[in-house]
């Protein structure tokens, strides 16, 4: 009898139990995760950036070469393609992970799918918004950017692509059990993207022009901080819709 | 709280053998109504002093928008209600309120260009509300494009409610964006609290208008769910019946 107890205290023995893992671990697990995957297919990380870099040489061939033309639209169109380039990426923000069956193992784990979600977002911000944003200055200097334009572009970026990031990737989680997502999901964000645009470029026209911007950046600030609170709430929906069907 | 009588609410016959007796009230409603707007406001208004009588076009123009607005919010009310309590029917309104906000959009932009050209001088002015309503057509677009996506008739539904409300919360603040962005209109000349900057002779045509359009809007509403829960319900007992006889014997 002591014997079968023994047996049976070393196979329900605390040591051998899953790990209880809390909920920041969760969120540093599947952010260090996605990082990670993302750093090894680096083709999803490059290719917004060499988009960004392609478009912004097909301006000057298209428009005019003259500085002075590109200056005055450098703004706008710095903005335009950073946002073009940020839709591009967003098909694979789920893809992989939904093919792959991993994204219904995050669903099914009891940390809340609301933070594993901002998580994912997260590290789809570092591996494009991010890199977009540093690459932005650089492209500035080929559409002849006035010298006031370069600081505050990099912070309106950096502000809005976060919020691009989480808008989008509620039209990443609605079409990502559709084979061909990639055209409808820019249609279906495209809209939702106008505020950022319209604030983020006028941000920089702003500063070109003389005039002081700091509420324009606390406009894009509280759209970024309003996308964080409630679209996780969207795209965890729709990934649960999406993978339970 | 007895909560019956919304569940039935959630039921298409329920909903499908109590507007077959309201959908003609409401349709006749919507014809008389809109028929003397459209006479007062064609015909006896006043001309106004600047533009003439091109300003006539507002009888078609503001109600078509007003409704476009309302459209999309009924739309993800009722894409709303049907994730929450799962109501089949409430699906099938939202499914039908998109394409019929689109063409109210779609015509309020049409009237728009057809009333600037004369007034600005062009037929497109990159103006705060005319480039909203613009959005708000790219928006019930993408919700069409949404639906029409799926195989599966679940998804579907469950995916554009998400994305309308999704809209909805961005519409305000859309508006509000585009219009610090930019404003040639002239303001808002109908206002409900103090004085609106309209004549009495002009504004009464016009709220009957709207009101008429209301009613149109109701009645396209039920007439179209009407078809889809026909469609929708083809498999079920009552259906047939009333397809093959022209009435139910049993009413819910």
């Amino acid at each position: 009898m002591s014997t079968l107890k023994t047996n049976l205290d070393q196979h329900i023995d605390p040591s051998n139990k899953i790990p209880e893992i809390s909920l920041m671990q969760g969120f540093w697990a599947v952010l260090k995760r996605d990082v990670i995957t993302a750093f090894r297919q680096r083709s999803d990380m490059i290719n917004p950036v060499v988009f960004f870099l392609m478009v912004v040489t097909m301006m000057p061939l298209g428009i005019s070469p003259e500085s002075k033309s590109l200056s005055f639209l450098a703004p706008g169109l710095l903005w335009v393609i950073a946002l073009l380039a940020t839709l591009l990426s967003l098909d694979s923000l789920f893809r992989s992970d939904y093919e792959d069956g991993s994204l219904e193992q995050v669903i099914l784990s009891p940390q809340s799918l609301y933070f594993m979600v901002i998580a994912k977002v997260l590290s789809h911000w570092l591996t494009t918004g991010l890199p977009l944003t540093f690459v932005a200055p650089l492209l500035g200097v080929l559409l002849a950017l006035p010298a006031e334009g370069y600081l505050p572009l990099l912070a309106s970026l950096l502000l809005g692509t976060v919020t691009l990031s989480l808008v989008g990737a509620i039209g990443a989680a609605l079409t990502v059990s559709l084979r061909k997502g990639g055209l409808l999901l820019s249609l279906i964000i495209m809209p939702l993207y106008v505020p950022v645009l319209i604030f983020g470029a006028s941000c920089v026209r702003m500063a070109v022009e003389g005039f002081p911007i700091g509420g324009l950046l606390a406009i894009l600030g509280a759209f970024c901080a309003v996308a964080i609170v409630l679209a996780p709430l969207a795209i965890a929906g729709a990934l649960r819709m999406s993978v339970e069907a | 709280m007895n909560w019956q009588w919304f569940h039935r609410l959630g039921s298409p016959r329920w909903f499908y053998e109590k507007t077959s007796r309201w959908s003609p009230w409401v349709g006749t409603l919507a014809l008389i109504t809109m028929a003397v707007g459209v006479m007062w406001g064609l015909g006896f208004a006043p001309e106004d002093s600047k533009q003439g009588n091109s300003y006539r076009i507002i009888f078609i123009h503001v109600p078509a928008a007003f409704l476009a607005l309302a459209g999309y919010y009924v739309m993800a009310i009722a894409g709303a209600v049907g994730l929450i309590w799962r109501m089949k029917l409430s699906f099938m309104v939202m499914k039908c309120a998109a394409p019929i906000g689109a063409v109210l959009t779609f015509i309020s932009l049409v009237t728009g260009a057809v009333w600037g050209k004369p007034t600005w001088g062009t037929w497109w002015v990159w103006d705060a509300r005319i480039t909203s309503m613009l959005i708000l057509f790219f928006l019930y677009l993408g919700v069409i494009a949404l639906q029409g996506a799926y195989q599966s008739r679940d998804l579907s539904n469950k995916s554009s409610a998400i994305l309308s409300l999704v809209g909805m919360i961005n519409i305000p603040i859309i508006y509000k964006s585009v219009d610090w962005w930019f404003t040639l209109h002239q303001p808002a000349t109908l206002k409900f609290t103090g004085p609106s900057s309209i004549d009495p002779s002009m504004a009464y045509p016009l709220l009957i208008m709207i009101f008429g359009f209301y009613c149109l809007y109701a009645w396209l509403l039920m007439m179209w769910t009407r078809l889809e829960i026909l469609e929708q319900e083809q498999k079920t007992n009552w259906v047939k019946e009333l397809l093959l006889t022209g009435s139910i014997k049993n009413s819910a």
